[in-house]
């Protein structure tokens, strides 16, 4: 399926949240310059947002196509790389960038940074520092809402991000054999940018990949281009129909590609050129666009949607830049209830 | 007041608990059975497959899987089986459970259980043999409980579930026969220790297992006139320093004896306490650095006996 069977309001829609995660990106990729000694470089002490950021550049239609599906009773769970799937959740923007710039007035109260960027009252469980360690965390979740069906919402459902380069972690393999052992109301989505850090993911995975491996496991499985986010859209529906129907866990290859290096300061020297330069060719934004356009909005029209989301994000940045540092003390709240002050 | 086994104890208490709260869930292999010790019969009968849950060998998911339920509104009691095999899940207990409530800033709690059976199951060998508790002893988040008594199986199994944090709990691979009496009632509070006998001239702190070989050493040293004070530490994390502290200054010697290898056990965090006061005369006993063997005398070399209790007690006293 693709952009052309959805409806134009829809479409427009999709392109808005496209444009707030890409706006979102490019900003926090500006603030992080200097913010993390890797990759030959040193860490400063300008930037505002520290550590390593990965960014999801170039991947804006996955989650901006699977999440207009959501609601906010469904869980998700993400990784590193999880700035897009908890915009498009429905996380207030502005509490992700205070919690990227380390503020007291971001969603973790600065506890926890890009990596750990969460909003549980939107569903949104958590990213995850760890490759693949958001997927039992969903199951778990699906499993709750079957186990407390009678407690609201029985037809609710889980979602998992996670990357190409976590199928080969244990935890994956057992999750799709847990999922459709138990009939699971869970959607596995792999987002597939085809990069792990600095290795070409497909060199060290045998087999067929993602949708293979849930089919084997008796998991409905389809593959989609990730970039046309009609069609991620459009799938992502039919799954999610079907599992909150009842009829178990279902999977969503979305094949993307990784604009940025694997974390903001990486150049990443070690691809080629030829190969981001091709995958610039299929930018999401782009095509979305030039789709819009020929449905019959106008350029700037277009254009209007792009601007008031690099509005929106430059609001949060100059926020973010004026918030308050967490008090020295909240290094030691919410650990844990017994035994909290026992810290030597 | 009934007379019951420690596997027994820990049935009836998540037993009591699950009746009570229609939140509390338990999830491990083989549960359906009542668990191969034992320690969960009845339940599945009781409460029905969706809050006992056979699970796959997927120890990872199973306590992944637990920490999504846990932040979903459940409070999910999980099984390892034995220490041995929740280190397929280090990830999700250290990572995920442990540091979930402050990483995300207070959004979620996890409030799980995760049973992992510590102690030399006799003829079992290296890699069913372990007394890991140190380690997690060692990880901010985690609250961690070793009950040597089906009495504190009963009350530890039910604070530990109420408490609200992720808790490290570990009961002994043999001390499933043991017999005692059990008052459902009694309330057991976390972080505080057992004094199991009193005595003036040596105090001997331990924890699960062997504060029944300390309790056996000490009949032994009363013997031959030396008193001890045996202290159930029961809570490693947070321990009871006012216990151990105030059996010090009335023994002014301690000896923190454990089944756990000496190496790096928890009893070296006691005596470095201890030390940094310096208010008493220390040793501490565990296991020698060597995996377990399988020929009993090998397995033989390694554990600690009540016999090696009472000589490094008396060692300590000098005489
Ligand atoms: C268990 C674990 N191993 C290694 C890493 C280091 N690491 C962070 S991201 C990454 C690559 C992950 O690739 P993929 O799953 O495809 O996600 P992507 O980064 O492409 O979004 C690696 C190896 C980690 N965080 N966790």
């Amino acid at each position: 399926m693709s952009q052309s069977n959805i409806p134009l309001s829809h479409l427009r829609a999709l392109y808005a949240m496209m444009c707030r995660i890409r706006a979102f990106e490019d900003a926090a990729e500006i603030a992080s310059k200097g913010g993390v000694a890797a990759f030959g470089q040193a860490a400063g002490s300008t930037a505002h947002v520290r550590g390593p950021l990965h960014l999801s550049t170039g991947q804006e239609a996955v989650p901006a196509g699977v999440c207009a599906h959501l609601r906010p009773a469904d869980y998700m769970t993400s990784t590193h790389r999880g700035h897009g799937h908890t915009l498009a959740k429905g996380a207030d923007l502005a509490g992700m960038m205070h919690e990227l710039f380390g503020k007291a007035t971001g969603f973790c109260g600065g506890r926890g940074g890009s990596m750990h960027i969460a909003d549980f009252s939107v569903g949104m469980l958590g990213a995850n520092g760890v490759v693949a360690a958001g997927i039992p965390i969903a199951v778990g979740a699906a499993q709750s809402i079957k186990i407390r069906a009678s407690h609201g919402n029985p037809d609710a459902i889980a979602v998992t991000f996670f990357g190409d380069g976590a199928i080969n972690r244990g935890p994956f393999a057992e999750s799709l054999n847990w999922a459709a052992a138990f009939k699971l109301p869970l959607l596995f989505v792999c987002e597939d940018n085809q990069w792990s850090a600095t290795t070409k993911t497909g060199a060290m995975s045998a087999g067929e990949g993602a949708a293979a491996r849930a089919r084997a496991h008796g998991l409905v499985a389809e593959t989609v281009d990730g970039n046309d986010v009609g069609a991620v859209s459009e799938t992502a529906r039919a799954l999610i129909a079907d599992i909150r129907q009842g009829k178990g866990p279902a999977l969503l290859h979305a094949r993307t590609y990784r604009f940025k290096g694997h974390v903001s300061v990486d150049p990443a020297a070690y691809r080629d050129p030829k190969e981001l330069e091709a995958a610039l060719e299929h930018d999401p934004l782009v095509l979305a666009a030039r789709k819009l356009i020929q449905l019959g909005i106008n350029v700037a029209d277009v254009d209007s949607i792009m601007q008031a989301a690099r509005e929106e994000v430059a609001a949060a940045v100059a926020s973010a830049d004026g918030a308050a540092w967490p008090d020295d003390a909240a290094a030691f709240t919410e650990i844990q209830s017994m035994g909290a002050g026992q810290w030597l | 007041m009934a007379v019951m086994t420690y596997a027994a104890a820990a049935a009836s208490a998540l037993n009591d608990a699950m009746r009570a709260d229609p939140a509390i869930v338990a999830l491990g292999e083989d549960l359906g059975r009542g668990g191969i010790f034992g320690q969960y019969a009845g339940l599945l009968a009781a409460f029905g497959p969706e809050r006992v849950i056979d699970t796959p060998i997927s120890e990872a998911t199973i306590v992944g899987a637990a920490v999504g339920m846990a932040l979903t509104g459940l409070k999910p009691v999980v099984e390892m089986r034995v220490i041995d095999f929740a280190l397929c899940a280090m990830d999700e207990i250290v990572n995920q459970a442990a540091k979930n409530r402050f990483m995300f800033g207070g959004q979620g709690r996890v409030p799980a259980v995760i049973r992992m059976p510590i102690g030399v199951w006799t003829s079992s060998a290296a890699q069913h043999s372990q007394s890991l508790e140190s380690w997690f002893a060692h990880v901010p988040g985690l609250v961690v409980l070793a009950p040597a008594t089906p009495q504190d199986n009963h009350a530890l199994l039910k604070a530990a579930i109420a408490c609200g944090d992720p808790v490290a709990y570990f009961e002994h691979k043999e001390l499933w026969p043991l017999q005692g009496e059990v008052d459902a009632d009694q309330r057991t509070e976390i972080g505080k220790a057992a004094i199991r006998r009193v005595g003036s001239d040596i105090t001997i702190v331990s924890w699960s297992k062997a504060v029944h070989w300390s309790l056996e050493a000490a009949e032994a040293l009363a013997a031959e006139g030396i008193q001890a004070e045996m202290i159930d530490l029961r809570t490693i994390w947070p321990w009871d320093r006012d216990a151990v502290f105030a059996s010090a200054a009335k023994t002014g010697h301690v000896l923190i004896a454990h089944e756990a290898v000496q190496a790096a056990g928890f009893g070296a965090e006691i005596a470095a306490t201890l030390a940094e006061a310096g208010n008493a005369k220390l040793a501490r006993l565990g296991a020698k650095r060597a995996p377990v063997g399988y020929a009993p005398n090998l397995e033989a070399a390694v554990r600690v006996t009540p016999a090696v209790i009472a000589a490094k007690a008396r060692a300590l006293l000098g005489r």
